[in-house]
C-alpha cells in the first residue's frame, strides 16, 4: 500500500488539470457585466434542425400552466448558463433575440434534445419530453405575450 | 480508525463547502441508480459531491456497511469525470479506508439517438478489502468477503475497467444496458459483468409552482446487475446478482437523495443490500475556482 499516497496525489493531480484544462477553453470571453456579444454564427446550429423535427408542433400550446412550469425549469436548468432571463452570459447565448424567437417550437424542441456537446450545451433529454416543451413556451414567451413563431406550424 | 475520521471529516467538508458556496438552487434531475449508468453526463462547470452507502448482510461473517464519497464534474458536455473515496465498516472488526477510484465517460454520439453509446474508463487503487459492490464483475461471490478485514487489506488492487453504456429514454423511460470488462494489473485475467436498469419520473409534466413533493421530482425504477465471470471462466456460473428497486427524490434545492433496497438473486450473492445516498450539485463550480485562482473575473 506504499503506492497508495503517490499515486492518490496523480489522480488528484490529473482531475485537477482536467478542471482547468476544461475551464481554460472557457478563458478570453468577455468579463461579467459585459453585454455578451451576439454572434449570429452561434444560432446556426437552429438551423441544422431537420424539417420533420422543425414543424413539430408544441403538444402544450394550449396549456395554461405551461409557461409558469417553463420558468421554473428554465430557472432550474437553464438561467446559470443563460442568465435568469435569458440575456445571454459569458457562458451561453441570449435566447431573446430574434433568430430564437423566430425559430418554430419544433427547431427549440430539437435542440434542447440534442444539446450542441461541442459547444457545452448539454442534452437535455433526461428532461422527459412534456417538460421540453414547457421550456420551449416558456423561451417562447420571452419575445413578447404572443410571439408569432409560437403559432403552430400548419400541417403540409 | 483515523482514516475513517478523516473520510467523515472530507465528507463533511466537501458537503459544507457545496452549502456555503454554492449559488441559487438548480435542481439536479439525477437518475436513481447506484450500479447502473445512463448516457446523462454532468453538466459542463457543475461539480456534484456525493455520499453512498451500502449496508450489507453477510451470511457466516460479520454484516458491513461501506460507504464512499463521490466528486463527479462535468468537464465539458461529452466529458464526466469523477474521483472517488471507498471506505468501509464490518462489524465486529474494523473500519477502513479501502482506496480510491478515477472515473470518466465520453459520450460518442454528439447528437441523441435511440440508442446512446458511452464509454466509460476507469482507474482503481484499492485494497481487497472493499465492499462498496459499485459493480457485479468476474466471480466475486458472497464468501469472499468472509475473510478479514486485516487479511483482507493485505491484498492491493490495481485495476482498469472499461464500460460500454449503452442508454435509450422513450416515453419518459430510461432504459439502460452497461456491460463491464475489468482487469487487475497485477497479472489476472480479464473480468466481466453487466448492470441493467429502467426507471422514470413519477410524473412527467413539470408543475407550475415550485414544490419539494411534487411527482416530477421522484425518479422510481429498478437495476439488476452481476458478474459474467473472467475470460477462463465465463458465464453464470459461481457469479452473484442482485435486483434493486431504486427510487430518487431530486429536491428543488439542488438536494437528490436516493435509496435501494436490494436482493441476491442467487446463492453466491448476499442475501440483502440496503443502499443510501445524498447529493448536492454545484452549479458554475468551474468558474468559481477559476475566479479563485485570478482566472475569469
Amino acid at each position: 500500500m506504499k503506492a497508495v499516497p503517490a499515486a492518490l496525489a496523480v489522480s488528484i493531480s490529473l482531475l485537477t488539470l482536467s478542471v482547468a484544462l476544461a475551464q481554460s477553453r472557457s478563458s478570453g470571453k468577455p468579463p461579467a457585466g459585459a453585454v455578451p456579444k451576439y454572434d449570429p454564427a452561434i444560432y446556426a446550429e437552429l438551423q441544422k434542425a431537420p424539417e420533420k423535427a422543425r414543424k413539430r408542433t408544441n403538444p402544450l400550446q394550449n396549456d395554461a400552466d405551461a409557461v409558469a412550469a417553463g420558468a421554473i425549469l428554465f430557472e432550474q436548468h437553464c438561467a446559470e448558463c443563460h442568465g435568469n432571463s435569458a440575456e445571454g452570459s459569458r457562458k451561453a447565448p441570449s435566447l431573446q433575440v430574434p433568430e430564437v424567437q423566430t425559430a418554430t417550437p419544433g427547431a427549440l424542441f430539437w435542440l434542447l434534445t440534442n444539446g450542441v456537446v461541442r459547444k457545452k450545451m448539454p442534452v437535455w433529454s433526461k428532461l422527459p419530453e412534456p417538460q421540453r416543451w414547457q421550456l420551449v413556451r416558456y423561451i417562447k414567451s420571452l419575445g413578447g405575450p404572443a410571439p408569432a413563431g409560437d403559432s403552430p406550424v400548419p400541417k403540409p | 480508525m483515523a482514516l475513517f475520521c478523516r473520510l467523515v471529516l472530507l465528507g463533511f467538508f466537501s458537503f459544507s463547502l457545496s452549502w456555503v458556496f454554492s449559488p441559487p438552487p438548480a435542481l439536479a434531475q439525477e437518475r436513481p441508480y447506484f450500479v447502473a449508468y445512463d448516457h446523462y453526463l454532468e453538466e459542463p462547470g457543475n461539480l456534484e459531491i456525493e455520499y453512498f452507502s451500502t449496508y450489507g448482510t453477510q451470511r457466516g461473517g460479520n454484516n458491513f456497511h461501506a460507504f464512499w464519497t463521490e466528486f463527479e464534474y462535468g468537464a465539458t458536455a461529452w466529458w464526466t469525470t469523477e474521483f472517488y473515496l471507498d471506505g468501509q465498516t464490518t462489524f465486529h472488526d474494523s473500519t477502513l479506508f479501502t482506496g480510491f477510484r478515477w472515473e470518466n465517460r465520453f459520450r460518442l454520439l454528439k447528437r441523441e439517438h435511440f440508442i446512446n453509446p458511452v464509454l466509460y474508463v476507469e482507474y482503481e487503487n484499492k485494497n481487497g478489502a472493499d465492499k462498496i459492490l459499485k459493480e457485479g464483475e468476474g466471480l466475486d461471490v458472497e464468501s469472499g468477503f468472509l475473510v478479514s478485514n486485516a487479511e483482507a487489506r493485505k491484498e492491493h488492487i490495481h485495476e482498469v475497467e472499461l464500460k460500454l453504456i449503452l442508454s435509450s429514454t422513450f416515453k419518459g423511460w430510461n432504459f439502460t444496458e452497461n456491460t463491464l470488462a475489468a482487469k487487475n494489473l497485477s497479472n489476472s485475467p480479464w473480468e466481466f459483468g453487466y448492470a441493467l436498469g429502467a426507471s422514470r419520473p413519477l410524473a412527467l409534466k413539470a408543475s407550475a409552482k415550485r414544490c419539494a413533493f411534487c411527482p416530477q421530482n421522484f425518479i422510481g425504477g429498478v437495476e439488476m446487475y452481476g458478474g459474467l465471470g473472467d475470460r477462463h471462466n465465463f458465464g453464470l456460473h459461481d457469479t452473484s446478482h442482485y435486483l434493486a428497486p431504486v427510487l430518487a427524490w431530486n429536491l428543488p434545492s439542488g438536494w437528490t437523495l436516493r435509496i435501494s433496497p436490494g436482493f441476491g438473486l442467487n446463492d453466491n450473492s448476499h442475501r440483502f443490500l440496503m443502499r443510501w445516498g445524498v447529493s448536492r450539485e454545484i452549479t458554475g463550480f468551474g468558474s468559481m475556482v477559476s475566479r479563485l485562482f485570478g482566472g475569469q473575473k
